[in-house]
């Protein structure tokens, strides 16, 4: 049986922490708990017109990729609430063939 | 000669934003709004106030077999959010049984306003105090002697006005300054275009980014606004990321580095409040390079030579050097402004400058005079689907007798108001009323889900507190004890939260019922419940039908559904096509062009020169400046700006929200790392922020997102957790304390967000 993961497309993060909550309110964690958790990265200047300023959602070990959600036939609930559409579910070979050509693609597949 | 007067019923009434439309609808028809999941019951419903903003997303809610509120989840088969949803809905469960709600009606002696005193009463008993003490004030007074506000437009804004005009008031009040916050963009774009206008990242499709006719901008300006954040004044923030996926490039005028300022192809770092300035010098590099369409132009637009003229006055070399943006950026803008198809998604920053209005007309002209109107990736026209009474308030000359309507405080003096598609009290003019009793006395206030002191009023403690202790009797109506309620009111109403209710959803495009998934928490009644049963108190022809839900059908009319033949259809859409001001399905007349006095957009306004206002738009300094008052810069060195928004909060909501307060718990001032350096304040430091009139306390936050010469202070922000009796430390927290209560000349318009203040640690 093919492992699963999560794939984020951070290119599109806006750092709304949909994620972050979704993921609380699923798992009953307390506000100081996350199964996935934000970092912002920035904002600093590269160039004249250029700025790093970034957010990225990185899943921890209390994600368990929504196991009761996911037998059900549903999606993870980061990956359906996130509001930029940027995270996807599935086996890791076919996700991590998406990244091809992606320059801000991360891959999460857990034990 | 009371026959003489024109009786305006429904049929001869023509509203300003009369829009003409395709009889078709268009449906997600065979979807179930409700059913059983694992033991549990999912409604799908439309997740509109209270708690919460304008979107009113398509949301499923979770109850359990006792009926109790379990979890709430985006609706995937929601054409509009496709399922996301942010995280004050996904929190709900925590607002829903937050200890603090209010869960009864309840009174208080006016002899102790301020102190927690509280007394449970029953409804019947609230609504008899109510009636008794409005009527009394009415037949002593008049009923104008009775102001009922509102805060921000949401599902309640309609109930809560035909309420104040069955009563027979024509005071609807929305306590800010200038009313600056969204009307004034309305209140331009009727008069200039007679529509509003949206950027159009495809909404009015029930299949979305894969409809043929669209197409994605080729450029997003987005403009004095955050909308990924803030309320994008009913679009979803988020389209501007789906559009940015499809190409669409952008164009960010902010003077904070927003993320979408960081991702934008060009990024205007202006001096807060001159987006006057550089609306007109593009303006200005548009016409004079001759980028701008000349066929619209020559068919479709009135009065450019003047407004050629008038924007010469701001060519680009001084627009730099009153905006701080430097010349070759706004060249650029101007031409990327001159390509099709352009959007521009533009906020609040424009209403909360004093001379609103012309910042406003100056940016719509940019997307007027270079062809972007009504073509697909462009800026479409929208209006309130079937003409349904939902969200925009029925206009008091529909209820009220032109005698009644004639005492509407401002009416007279500012006719903007008038016709601007949502017809408001001058705010300013208003509380003056209440401090002064000119030009009559305010005797009572109805207070419906708004929390002025903490949030939208300007000197808020001097003015609006002062005008509300003023009065003999104040009622509010929320879903907690709010600052305002503390400090001035003897009766306070409990709101039921939306899975708590019925209720219809329409925000432009599309119409959903809101529908009820569980019994209210205590003894909570809907906004439209509690405004529908007092209101047939006053007058029971205003509210027609014998139960709420045929009251809803009433509001309906135009659609020719019911309520319940709405829920079925989950979402109905009317017939959208591009273009129509060609077809003449702009006008009522059935003529091609607009609907304005020529027929054309009015780069000239032949209202405003009617109306004695200057005809054109022009760029103003704001009161305090470094180029208006340089000598008091001495003292005040920074220029401060307001109300940036926070993923957390819809305003002065959700401070008591542990979940929602962990993510962003305080107030914040954010300044930049050698400002602050220079400041001795370090990140995290609690420091005084002071101008002329005040001084309030927030955290420091370093960032290099925001000028040296600049920092922006939150908004709305008071703390629940604290002393009631102190009220809740709001004048600590409320940045209003340091704007000015003042307005432009067109009655609209304040400047919230270009002051100038000191920092240091506290």
């Amino acid at each position: 049986m093919s492992q699963n993961g999560l794939l984020i497309n951070y290119q599109f993060c806006t750092g709304c922490h949909t994620c972050e909550v979704a993921c609380q309110m699923e798992h009953k964690l307390p506000v100081d708990q996350w199964g996935i958790k934000l970092a912002e990265i920035g904002p600093w200047q590269i160039s004249e017109e250029k700025w790093q300023y970034e957010f990225v959602p990185i899943p921890t070990d209390q994600c368990d990729l929504c196991a009761d959600r996911v037998a059900k036939g549903k999606k993870p609930t980061c990956v359906k609430h996130c509001q930029s559409l940027v995270m996807e579910y599935g086996p890791i070979e076919e996700l991590a063939q998406k990244m091809a050509g992606k320059p801000k693609m991360v891959l999460f597949a857990p034990k | 000669m009371a026959e003489e007067i024109k009786n305006k019923n429904d049929e001869e009434f023509q509203r300003p934003d009369y829009f003409k439309e395709s009889e078709e609808k268009i449906t997600a028809g065979n979807l179930p709004w409700r059913w059983e999941e694992d033991g549990l019951t999912v409604t799908r419903t439309a997740a509109w106030a209270a708690p919460g903003c304008h979107d009113g997303c398509g949301a499923l809610v979770y109850t359990d077999k006792n009926g109790r509120l379990v979890k709430v989840e985006g609706d995937e088969e929601n054409p509009f959010y496709n399922g996301r949803l942010c995280i004050r809905c996904l929190a709900l469960p925590e607002v829903e049984y937050h200890p603090d709600r209010l869960l009864y009606p309840m009174k208080r002696d006016k002899a102790d306003r301020g102190k927690n005193k509280w007394q449970r009463i029953s409804w019947d008993e609230a609504y008899d105090i109510i009636e008794t003490k409005f009527n009394e004030y009415k037949q002593n007074f008049g009923p104008e002697s009775v102001v009922f506000s509102l805060g921000t437009g949401r599902g309640t804004s309609a109930y809560m006005t035909r309420l104040c005009y069955s009563f027979g008031s024509p005071n609807y009040a929305y306590f800010q300054s200038g009313a600056a916050c969204y009307v004034p963009r309305i209140s331009a774009s009727m008069t200039m275009m007679g529509t509003y206008t949206c950027p159009d990242c495809s909404q009015y499709f029930i299949d979305r980014y894969d409809n043929p006719k669209w197409k994605a901008p080729g450029v997003i300006f987005i403009w004095g606004n955050n909308p990924i954040i803030s309320n994008a004044d009913g679009n979803m923030g988020h389209w501007i990321v789906d559009c940015m996926k499809r190409g669409s490039k952008l164009v960010v005028v902010d003077p904070r580095l927003t993320w979408l300022a960081a991702k934008a192809d060009l990024w205007l770092q202006l001096r807060p409040g001159t987006d006057a300035a550089l609306a007109m010098a593009m303006n200005d590099y548009i016409i004079k390079e001759k980028l701008y369409d000349k066929e619209f132009v020559e068919n479709f637009v009135y009065g450019f030579d003047e407004f050629a003229e008038r924007v010469a006055q701001y060519p680009v070399e001084r627009a730099a050097e009153i905006t701080w943006v430097p010349q070759d950026k706004i060249i650029r803008a101007a031409k990327m402004m001159a390509t099709k198809p352009v959007s521009v998604q533009w906020g609040l920053a424009l209403d909360q400058t004093r001379e609103a209005i012309n910042g406003t007309l100056a940016v719509a002209a940019l997307w007027c005079i270079t062809g972007n109107l009504d073509i697909p990736g462009g800026m479409i026209p929208v209006h309130h689907p079937f003409n349904i009474q939902v969200w925009a308030p029925p206009d008091p000359q529909e209820m009220l007798p032109p005698e009644v309507c004639a005492k509407r405080i401002g009416g007279k003096e500012y006719p903007m108001y008038d016709y601007g598609g949502v017809v408001l009290t001058q705010p300013d003019l208003t509380v003056d009323a209440m401090l002064t009793g000119i030009p009559y006395e305010i005797k009572a206030h109805w207070i419906q889900s708004t929390n002025p002191i903490a949030c939208t009023a300007q000197d808020a403690k001097d003015r609006m507190l002062a005008g509300f202790l003023n009065a003999e009797f104040n009622v509010v109506v929320d879903m907690f004890m709010t600052p305002t309620a503390m400090a001035c009111a003897e009766i306070v109403l409990p709101v039921a939260t939306f899975p708590e209710r019925d209720g219809i959803r329409e925000v432009y495009y599309y119409v959903q019922t809101t529908n009820k998934a569980m019994e209210p928490v205590g003894e909570c009644k809907s906004d439209m419940q509690i405004t529908y049963e007092l209101g047939k108190r006053f007058n029971p022809e205003a509210w027609p039908g014998d139960t709420l839900t045929e009251f809803f059908s009433y509001t309906m009319k135009e659609m020719g559904m019911t309520f319940e033949e709405v829920r079925k259809e989950n979402w109905v859409y009317p017939e959208y096509n591009y273009g129509k001001y060609l077809e003449g399905k702009q006008r009522p007349d059935g003529i091609p062009g607009f609907n304005t006095p020529t027929g054309k957009i009015e780069l000239y306004s032949t209202l405003f020169e009617e109306w004695g206002m200057d005809p054109l738009p022009f760029f103003e300094e704001p009161d305090q400046s470094p180029v208006s008052t340089p000598e008091i810069m001495k003292e005040y060195p920074l220029v401060l700006t307001t109300g940036a928004r926070r993923w957390s909060f819809f305003h002065s909501e959700h401070r008591q929200i542990s979940r929602l307060r962990a993510i962003h718990p305080d107030p914040l001032v954010e300044i930049h790392p050698q400002t602050a350096k220079e400041l001795g304040i370090n990140e995290g430091d609690w420091c005084w922020i002071e101008n002329t009139m005040n001084k309030v306390k927030m955290r420091a936050h370093l960032t290099l997102g925001i000028s040296p010469k600049v920092v922006n202070c939150d908004h709305a922000w008071w703390y629940p957790e604290r002393d009631p009796e102190k009220l809740y430390d709001v004048f600590e927290a409320n940045v209003n304390l340091l704007v000015p209560a003042t307005f432009g000349r067109s009655g609209f318009g304040a400047n919230c967000k270009s002051l100038i203040c000191k920092v240091y640690k506290a």
